[in-house]
């Protein structure tokens, strides 16, 4: 090991596992620093999932190396499981029991665990504490499930998809959440396919697409590298539309000035969004 | 006493909170959440006490040289059969829905001792198991002529055969829980063995007039013995030439269900799943 790995929360080298004949993780590595929120980005099926279960240390690993928090999480203690927080994809909490007898309860499961009250009104379940979980919302659930993830206070926290369902209002409220969670040092793992979440929360993300990590980084330089191409668009005389993908747009533009005496009909030039980066990246640009 | 009273969260202390005192919370847990599911405590409660009233009541002439009546071997046995419903199908059965929810491995993500989940679910099991002996006991006195022992012995051998019954048979339950691929199928894969275990061990069927090679696969189980023993309490010592060895065999009972709680122990601690089967 080199002297970084103490400031790496979550580190994996040529993670791989198979399903049969998928290569479901073909080869991943990652390096999430301690204290930083990072996004694992990915179209349904990219390997995003089992590779968080096995940071969780829920799923055996086929190959490679893992480390989280310094220690294997296919071998993980009872004090190791105390510091890291985990939301799942798809839960469940007892159905009988309020929310404040469940957050309570998970809290005696932690050796330092936060204030249940204080958590429960972090996540926005104050005025539901007294109710039954099974009378909750989905939105409301699955704000339980962030808060029996945090209530031990981890040192990071693993979320899966944690905003799959919930409305534009509520996933803004969970984005301050998540936000307010990073400002207290907690280190965040988490996935996503929605590009906007990934690019509002995430200090660097990575692009995960068949098994492999397809780019890396912050989103501005994600945005940089992968969008060096522009499209020019312009108007032909004869009133047809033409457009030109190109590096040097300036250049194009140059030479559209020579033919045509001043404005150039029609004239744009465009960058690639964010959005159509991770749309090449992953494979999806025809779905456009 | 709980750990929400510490001051500040990332306090100094790095202790994990013990199995013992956990598991007692774990208890009080599952007591409060199958108090509040109106349904299934009447139904688990009323399910040996009506079964108890038709098979007494069907069945109720005195029994030939036994000095005892139909009726009166019909109490110990739904006690037994009562102590292995409230144990072996509910454990069964909930902690197969509980996998299938994917609360137990919620529970597995956490740094929770598993053996205070165990303890958990014994509390549960030793509360209701207690509550549906009761019944059951009241029901026999009142209406079928069952008396309550008098000497200390009689309430020893009950305690013990209890005990012993109810920890083996709740074992096997989440031994068999981790059979069913789903929740779905879990209530045919729990209550079939149970029921065919009802008939084998003198609950239904006076084991009298059970073919002898059912009675020994039924010896081979912890039902058979607790019917057993419960009729050694409860019933005169007249009735002892109903038993097929003539006598109430104590120490056999006592042997067979404590091989059962280990066993059951050792066959739990090496097939308990946290996930359902083919989650990885």
């Amino acid at each position: 090991m080199t002297a970084t790995t103490g400031e790496l929360a979550v580190r994996t080298r040529g993670l791989r596992k198979r399903y049969g004949q998928l290569d479901a993780v073909a080869g991943v590595d990652l390096s999430i620093r301690s204290g930083e929120v990072f996004g694992l980005l990915g179209p349904n099926g990219a390997g995003k999932s089992t590779t968080v279960e096995i940071l969780q240390g829920h799923r055996a690993r086929d190959a490679g190396e893992v480390e989280v928090l310094g220690e294997d999480p296919a071998t993980a203690t009872r004090s190791w499981r105390g510091k890291v927080g985990i939301v799942w994809q798809d839960e469940s909490a007892p159905g009988e029991l309020t929310v404040r007898e469940t957050v309570r309860h998970f809290s005696r499961y932690y050796p330092n665990p936060r204030q249940p009250d204080e958590v429960i009104e972090l996540v926005g379940l104050a005025e539901k504490a007294g109710s039954r979980i099974k009378a909750l919302s989905g939105g409301q659930r699955r704000r339980l499930d962030v808060a029996l993830g945090v209530i031990g206070g981890p040192e990071l926290l693993l979320l899966d998809e944690p905003t799959t369902g919930f409305d534009p209002g509520a996933r803004r409220q969970f984005w301050s959440l998540i936000r307010q969670l990073a400002a207290e040092g907690t280190t965040i793992l988490l996935t996503t396919h929605y590009l906007e979440e990934a690019e509002a929360l995430a200090d660097r993300l990575a692009v995960i697409a068949g098994g492999r990590i397809a780019a890396e980084g912050t989103p501005a330089h994600l945005r940089e590298s992968y969008s060096g191409e522009a499209t020019v668009e312009w108007t032909e005389p004869d009133g047809s539309p033409r457009s030109e993908r190109t590096t040097t747009p300036t250049r194009t533009v140059a030479g559209l000035m020579r033919r045509y005496d001043g404005e150039i009909p029609g004239l744009r030039i465009s960058r690639p969004t964010l959005e159509d980066v991770y749309l090449r990246l992953t494979g999806q640009e025809s779905a456009r | 006493m709980t750990t929400t009273d510490l001051p500040a969260r990332r306090a100094t202390s790095e202790r994990l909170p013990g199995a013992w005192s956990l598991g007692l919370h774990q208890g009080a847990l599952e007591l409060r959440q199958f108090f509040r599911q109106r349904e299934q405590v009447v139904f688990t409660f009323a399910f040996p006490i009506v079964i108890l009233f038709l098979f007494a009541s069907i069945f109720s002439d005195d029994v030939e040289g036994a000095g005892i009546t139909a009726s009166q071997l019909y109490v110990p046995a739904m006690i037994a059969a009562g102590i292995m419903s409230t144990s072996f199908q509910s454990l069964g059965l909930s902690i197969a829905i509980e996998r299938d929810e994917k609360v137990l491995r919620r529970l597995r993500g956490t740094p929770m001792p598993p053996s205070a989940y165990f303890l958990g679910k014994i509390w549960l099991v030793l509360v209701t198991g207690a509550l549906e002996t009761v019944a059951l006991l009241v029901v026999g006195t009142v209406f079928y002529d069952i008396e309550l022992p008098a000497d200390a012995a009689d309430w020893l051998t009950f305690g013990w055969v209890f005990l012993l019954g109810l920890t083996g048979c709740a074992l096997l339950g989440i031994a068999i829980s981790s059979v069913p691929k789903s929740a779905r199928s879990a209530s045919s894969v729990v209550v079939l063995p149970f029921l065919v275990l009802q008939f084998i061990s003198g609950v239904y069927i006076a084991i009298d007039t059970l073919p002898g090679w059912m009675l020994n696969i039924g010896a081979l189980f912890p039902l058979k013995w607790m019917c057993q023993g419960l009729r050694g309490v409860f019933l005169p010592e007249s009735a002892k030439i109903l038993e097929s060895a003539g006598s109430w065999e104590y120490g056999r009972t006592a042997l067979v269900l404590g091989a059962w709680c280990i066993g059951g122990l050792l066959l739990c601690l090496g097939t308990f799943r946290w996930k359902s089967r083919g989650e990885g």
